[in-house]
């Protein structure tokens, strides 16, 4: 530990000093590779712009999401409700804003939850050999296996009540959603971490890193995982996506959030029996959900040109 | 080829007690008894109540619980449907049919879709063909299944009154006219669903083929002379269709999913939409019954697979 700490400054300092006339630091040359995907740079704007949205908009439209209006009705959009209203006469753009905020915020969550289980796993399993090793990744399969939509209903069917009461409605259904989207979404995670983990820890790299007493700990953290990351960003991008979707999928069963919180599911779900009369309910939420997905999809696949080393561009 | 089959079959055991595990598990973990409103709905005794927690073994240990439910599982109890007032099992299995119905036809759609878009984008990579394909790729499976549904419902059925938006199971025809109706009523779903899977599959087989293509063997065969198209359909694509029916086993979950959707769009009495009407219910021998099906379901898709990947690839059965 000691040894690797005392000399990697200097071996760093003699390296830069021969390549400081061309160096480019490895996060530019990836926006480089990036900006090359003209579609991805414009899904980047265009979801920088929802988010901002999202973020912003309550502030700044303060029509209240309840703010119920019997005399707008199922109102075709207009200046006062841009994307019209509900049943109810609550306007479905402070709504849509609203909900954006939690459709976001659980895509990105149940995000953090796969990347960082999938990682643990992976990285265990790339790094033991044997039964442990065989064990996750027969754990990895079955999950895999598990046919995730009826699993995902049948806990949130046992767990949704108690949650409820434990930790008030809202927060209750964000966190079972989140830790259920997660914890079915980290095996391709996970399997791409141990793929990356067989072939990196036979690298020299790691091998010097080790002759050079770094302990196990080291290893992993400061030159597999760094080196591991690339592919790994590339399917976090996609779980955003994914999650949404699985989210606004619960939302439109009904199983999802509570009616007062308008997620863009759930907006999709109130809208479904009014589509002869108020179509414009349900293609507001349906296109922005389209929208961010299109878009996170195709930021993934510009991560992914940007990302791997081996595409020459 | 016959031992190869075995040993599959063989591997599949294992899975299946995974997930029966895993079910119970849940089931076990979960706060609050299942069969709780019993429990405590006064118009039941106390012994009635304690009697059938007997019965149904609910002060057992949890190995002892998990035995007892597999054998019954095993022997085709699945338990008494609360609502419906009839067994599990014959409940599933007049639901079973048009589930099959639909995800079969889809998964057939969705190959006959993405296996010729798929091939001519990889023959002719980065042309204009290519290029609309993979963009109509994003957004295919970008769309949600339950978006595309409403979409489908708002133009088919509602604006231009062609196609029925409610499936039905008890058509009042005969002889052509109920082949007529069924299939104008499975358009929609099939379609939804097929649709969304062909656009994800038509990147993997586009990917495929690309890796394949290159591989000196194809140069081989056309400087042996073959024609191009018999180059393509039958050294490329046997060879290509290889990694693809992995990932089409992959992503067999995720086709349960969309046809659950699209059972609760559309109507359709298949287990999908008996799951999601039992648990607004609170049905749960049904809910855990349904989910164990899909769960099956899944592993039998692997199966077949399995099957159609020995026989793409004979190297792998005689291993």
């Amino acid at each position: 530990m000691a040894g690797s700490t005392l000399a990697s400054p200097t071996v760093d300092a003699g390296i830069a000093g021969v390549e400081r006339a061309r160096h480019v630091s490895p996060g530019m040359e990836a926006w480089r590779r990036f900006r090359r995907h003209r579609l991805a740079v414009a899904s980047l704007v265009i979801l920088g712009f929802m988010i901002v949205a999202v973020a912003a908009g309550p502030v700044v439209w303060q029509i209240p999401i309840n703010d119920i209006d019997f005399g707008a009705r199922l109102a075709m959009p207009s200046w006062a409700h841009p994307f019209g209203t509900d049943d109810l006469g609550q306007d479905l753009f402070a709504r849509m804003l609203y909900g954006g905020r939690i459709s976001l915020a659980v895509g990105l969550s149940a995000m953090a939850v796969a990347v960082v289980v999938g990682i643990i796993i992976g990285s265990v399993a790339g790094m033991s050999r044997g039964w442990i090793d065989a064990g996750l990744m027969w754990l990895t399969d079955l999950f895999l296996s598990l046919p995730a939509l009826p699993v995902l209903l049948l806990l949130i069917y046992l767990f949704r009540d108690p949650l409820k009461q434990l930790v008030g409605p809202e927060l209750g259904v964000f966190f079972l959603i989140v830790a259920v989207i997660g914890g079915f979404r980290w095996m391709p995670v996970a399997r791409l971490v141990r793929a990356q983990f067989l072939s990196l820890r036979e690298k020299e790299f790691v091998e010097a890193a080790r002759a050079l007493g770094a302990s196990k700990w080291r290893q992993v953290v400061r030159h597999i995982l760094p080196n591991s990351l690339g592919p790994v960003i590339v399917a976090g991008s996609i779980d955003v996506a994914t999650a949404i979707i699985l989210e606004s999928t619960l939302s439109f069963l009904g199983l999802g959030f509570p009616p007062d919180i308008p997620t863009w599911g759930r907006i999709l779900f109130d809208a479904k029996d009014y589509l002869d009369i108020a179509p414009h309910w349900a293609l507001f939420p349906g296109v922005a959900i389209f929208l961010a997905v299109l878009t996170i999809n195709y930021i993934g696949d510009g991560l992914r040109d940007a990302l791997d080393p081996r595409r020459v561009m | 080829m016959s031992r190869y089959l075995l040993r599959r079959l063989l591997i599949a055991v294992p899975s299946l007690l995974g997930i029966s595990i895993v079910l119970f598990t849940v089931l076990a973990l979960a706060p609050g008894d299942p069969f709780g409103e019993l429990a405590t709905n006064p118009n039941v005794p106390a012994e009635v109540g304690a009697a059938l927690r007997a019965k149904f073994g609910l002060d057992d240990p949890v190995w002892l619980r998990y035995l007892h439910w597999l054998v019954a599982m095993l022997h085709g109890d699945w338990g008494f449907s609360f609502v419906s007032r009839m067994d599990v099992d014959r409940l599933i299995l007049q639901r079973l049919p048009a589930t099959l119905l639909v995800i079969g036809s889809s998964q057939v759609l969705a190959l006959l879709v993405a296996l010729p878009v798929g091939v001519l984008a990889a023959t002719r990579p980065y042309s204009i063909f290519d290029q609309v394909a993979n963009t109509f790729a994003f957004i295919g499976f970008s769309l949600p299944t339950f978006f595309t549904g409403i979409l489908f419902i708002l133009v088919f059925s509602i604006y231009l009154d062609w196609l029925p938006f409610v499936f039905r199971a008890d058509i009042a025809a005969t002889g052509w006219r109920w082949y007529w109706e069924m299939f104008r009523q499975a358009i929609m779903p099939v379609a939804v669903l097929g649709l969304f899977q062909g656009a994800s599959w038509t990147r993997y087989v586009r990917s495929a083929v690309l890796d394949v293509i290159r591989l000196d063997y194809v140069t081989t065969a056309r400087a042996k002379g073959i024609a191009e198209r018999a180059v393509i359909t039958k050294h490329v694509v046997r060879n290509a269709l290889i990694p693809v029916v992995t990932l089409v086993a992959l992503s067999m979950p995720a086709v349960f999913g969309g046809a659950i959707v699209t059972e609760q769009i559309f109507r359709v009495p298949g287990i999908g939409s008996l799951l999601i009407s039992s648990i607004l219910a609170n049905d749960t021998p049904v809910i855990m019954a349904v989910t164990f099906v899909f769960a099956c379901l899944v592993i039998l898709f692997n199966l077949l697979a399995d099957i159609l990947y020995g026989w793409l690839d004979p190297r792998i059965s005689y291993r």
